[in-house]
């Protein structure tokens, strides 16, 4: 088993993992210091023969001190983390330029609309894959969640995007991917019977195909 | 001043030679017996949560074979032996509500504060012991509405231990309509239990404490009973309130939580949480209180920072009202909340390293005794310290985006649970048991038991941080659909051939808890030295405790007081030339 993260290919990959690397590195070193305490203090204090335990009730600067140690630290990962959580999720979080995509999600499937050649939704133009989302490499997209019955989880692990999908809400979830290829989209929700193949692709293409398959979908579309 | 409320229920009288069979063992108001009896029925419910995790097990490890022996569950469970994915939710769902509410919480709670309660603060009974008799009968239907579950159309809940909503709201979605109705009502029912015996907890501990028995000469396993009883009488009302909304959702028509009629899924999830966070304390508070005692008792020293392990239960008692939301960061809700909770979250490392530094503290410059209970309580901070950390994984909204939902989390609660709460419960009930049942548990059973938990139980949960740091999701029937997770396969199969193994390994609690009442070498009074009120009254303890109420003159965990030769002061020892403790100074 290995405690390092998969590739990952968003822009905002890279500053997830380094706050995870930099938790996975403060806590390792705590469980060490406790545990190597702890294992010190059971074989150094062993019950022997003749020697009584000594007798203290405490220490207040020990205590002020690994009080004050863990307090700092956390308020250290909080700024971190909440610096972060303000860029990917805040407010004005999502780029204006973003591709618009919307998912709608029910068991157990993922139907994924296109706003067509107009670029705005419920028009007449769009269209609809299932299982299969197409983006282009390199370039902001804002999914639009919805759901037509229960509670689903839009999960890509390669981008460190998860974010629920709530019947009777409209959920935007914003991301670039960095590199084209196919990766696992999956429902991290339990959803029901057929949670389990609640699976699909989102491909990366590169932006010359990419932008070659919409013209043809749209076409498609207009043609019909 | 601590004062001794006069016992007014005629229970109390210490005249059981009177009392029938039935009134003595079956209806009694004595609250060591229903301490027992909730014993015997949480470790049923203990045996029947695992029981549910190996047929899980079985599932994730050889996803497409038949289970040996799968062929005696029922065509609609398992048909030839392999489980049906609406099953296996069912399983998830009823592992988790099993462990959490019917063998973890009564273990703690049930148990522990029944029976310690009274006989360490030195009260003949609880303030209401019929009240308490009511809590345990109550539990006892509960326990089987959950259980009848499995035998009704449809099968059991299987929305999850959380049945979020719509999921748990609709049968449509689920098949699932008798079974996630007798959830709602088995959790109301035993709900109730919960709350009478919470009352009942608080009245007895602010009202008959014993002469001298100051709020600051509590144990500090008092002590986390009394803030998880707080809890308990708060949080548990918020859980009732849901499942009864829940159940008219399901029953009734209504749209608490159901979009099409104008409800709101997350207004389930906001309110589960709001009951669930508390609950996570009331799960973990009583073991680290009962642990303190032992750790004290096996390095004959008094605990270390004593005060600071009060306010630590204190505050990490009032921090788990205000974190619920950390449940919910990806679910939808406001992500400007994410960081109030955040923060809020992020401090409750804060008690929890105070607890750990303290628990180390006392251990310092001590004579440890490794009995099976030192034992047990030193692995609850070991383990207690790895889900200790995890936790602050997932304390950071942004890389909780990334593992939430994942085996990471499952990981993270069982080494709070097991690893945490489950080693307290071994060692707990080893160090009390022969004062329960007058009789020691085989020690060379209870090591080989120990140190094979110990061993199995970290093969079966740690290698499940991998799993969850390599994208695998929970509660997914079978992980080898996804070519990505197909590499992480071999580790699922060892994750199930340790669980088997750490299953099987209970087998030697169960015939040494079993045998040892029978056969176990007599107790005497006080059998591990300790100064506590309970180890002077003999093992076990006649009707009503104490012939005479004793008094208290000194502070709890007084182990080589410069005041006596011995390596242990009683609390009620009184001594020849009236020396006040250091700790009281």
């Amino acid at each position: 088993m290995s405690w390092l993260l998969p590739p990952g290919v968003s822009t905002f990959a890279g500053d997830i993992d380094r706050i995870y690397y930099l938790i996975l590195w403060i806590t390792g070193v705590a469980f060490f210091i406790v545990e190597a305490g702890l294992i010190w203090f059971l074989i150094k204090y062993r019950a022997r023969p003749g020697r009584k335990a000594h007798y203290t009730l405490g220490n207040n600067v020990a205590e002020v001190v690994w009080t004050a140690v863990p307090a700092v630290v956390v308020i250290m990962i909080g700024v971190l983390s909440g610096g972060l959580w303000n860029q990917l999720r805040g407010r004005d979080a999502i780029p204006d330029d973003a591709i618009p995509v919307e998912v709608r999600a029910r068991q157990f499937e993922w139907n994924v609309t296109y706003p067509g050649s107009d670029g705005e939704f419920d028009t007449g133009d769009e269209f609809t894959t299932r299982n299969r989302l197409r983006i282009p490499v390199n370039t902001p997209v804002v999914v639009y969640l919805e759901s037509e019955d229960v509670i689903h989880s839009f999960f890509v692990p390669a981008f460190r995007v998860k974010q629920d999908v709530v019947p009777g809400m409209r959920i935007a979830v914003w991301f670039e991917a960095t590199v084209a290829g196919d990766y696992p989209l999956e429902c991290a929700e339990l959803c029901g019977n057929g949670h389990t193949t609640m699976g699909g692709t989102v491909s990366v293409l590169p932006q010359e195909e990419y932008r070659r398959w919409l013209t043809e979908q749209n076409q498609t579309i207009a043609a019909r | 001043m601590a004062t001794m409320a006069a016992p007014l229920e005629p229970a109390s009288e210490p005249h059981a030679h009177e009392l029938s069979f039935v009134k003595r063992y079956i209806f009694s108001t004595d609250h060591k017996i229903i301490g027992i009896q909730f014993l015997l029925l949480s470790l049923v419910g203990l045996f029947v949560g695992g029981l549910l995790a190996m047929l899980m097990r079985w599932q994730l490890g050889f996803p497409t074979e038949p289970m040996p022996g799968g062929g005696i569950l029922p065509e609609t469970m398992a048909p030839g032996g392999i489980l049906l994915p609406e099953f296996y939710n069912s399983l998830v769902t009823m592992h988790g509500t099993f462990m959490v509410f019917f063998a973890i919480m009564p273990l703690l709670v049930g148990v522990f504060a029944n029976y310690l309660i009274p006989l360490k603060i030195g009260a003949p009974d609880m303030a209401f012991p019929r009240l308490n008799m009511a809590s345990f009968w109550i539990a006892v239907p509960a326990f089987v509405l959950m259980v009848s579950g499995f035998f009704v159309e449809g099968g059991n809940a299987g929305a999850g231990w959380t049945s979020y909503a719509p999921l748990s709201a609709n049968p449509e979605y689920t098949g699932v309509s008798a079974g996630q109705q007798l959830w709602c009502v088995s959790l109301v029912v035993l709900g109730l239990s919960s709350i009478l015996g919470a009352t009942n907890y608080i009245t007895t501990i602010v009202n008959m404490r014993a002469p001298g028995m100051q709020w600051f000469r509590m144990p500090l396993s008092i002590w986390s009973l009394f803030i998880t009883a707080i809890l308990t009488l708060l949080a548990i009302p918020i859980l009732s309130g849901a499942a009864i909304m829940l159940l008219f959702d399901q029953t009734l028509g209504t749209h608490f939580f159901l979009p099409p009629g104008g409800g709101q899924p997350l207004l389930w999830q906001h309110v589960f949480w709001f009951f669930g966070h508390p609950e996570v304390y009331i799960l973990i508070l009583p073991a680290m209180g009962m642990v303190s005692d032992i750790i004290a008792n096996g390095s004959r020293k008094p605990v270390f920072g004593y005060k600071s392990m009060v306010y630590a239960i204190i505050a990490i008692g009032f921090l788990g009202w205000i974190v619920w939301g950390h449940h919910m960061f990806q679910s939808g809700m406001n992500p400007l909340l994410g960081t109030t909770f955040m923060v809020s979250t992020l401090f409750i490392a804060v008690p929890s390293a105070i607890k750990t530094f303290n628990w180390l503290g006392t251990m310092w410059r001590g004579s440890v005794h490794f009995t099976v209970p030192m034992l047990h309580a030193c692995a609850f901070v070991a383990m207690f310290v790895i889900g200790g950390l995890s936790g602050v994984f997932m304390a950071s909204a942004p890389v909780d985006i990334y593992i939430h939902d994942t085996y990471f989390i499952v990981a993270h609660i069982h080494y709070v649970l097991f690893g945490g709460s489950l080693f307290a419960l071994f060692g707990a009930i080893t160090f009390w048991y022969p004062k329960m049942f007058g009789r020691m548990m085989s020690a060379r059973w209870g090591y080989a038991h120990f140190f094979l938990t110990f061993i199995f139980y970290n093969m079966t949960f740690f290698p499940m941080h991998g799993l969850g740091v390599g994208g695998h999701m929970r509660r997914i029937y079978d992980p080898t659909q996804y070519e990505f997770l197909q590499p992480l396969q071999p580790i699922n199969t060892f994750i199930t051939i340790s669980a088997f193994l750490l299953f099987a390994t209970q087998l030697i609690f169960a015939v040494n808890f079993i045998v040892s009442w029978f056969r176990g070498a007599k107790a005497s009074a006080n059998p591990w030295n300790d100064t506590g009120l309970e180890w002077t009254t003999p093992s076990p303890p006649p009707h009503g405790n104490w012939e005479e109420t004793p008094t208290v003159y000194h502070p709890p965990y007084e182990f080589s007081s410069p005041l006596v030769e011995e390596d242990s002061l009683m609390q009620s020892q009184r001594l020849e030339q009236p020396a006040v403790s250091q700790a009281e100074r």
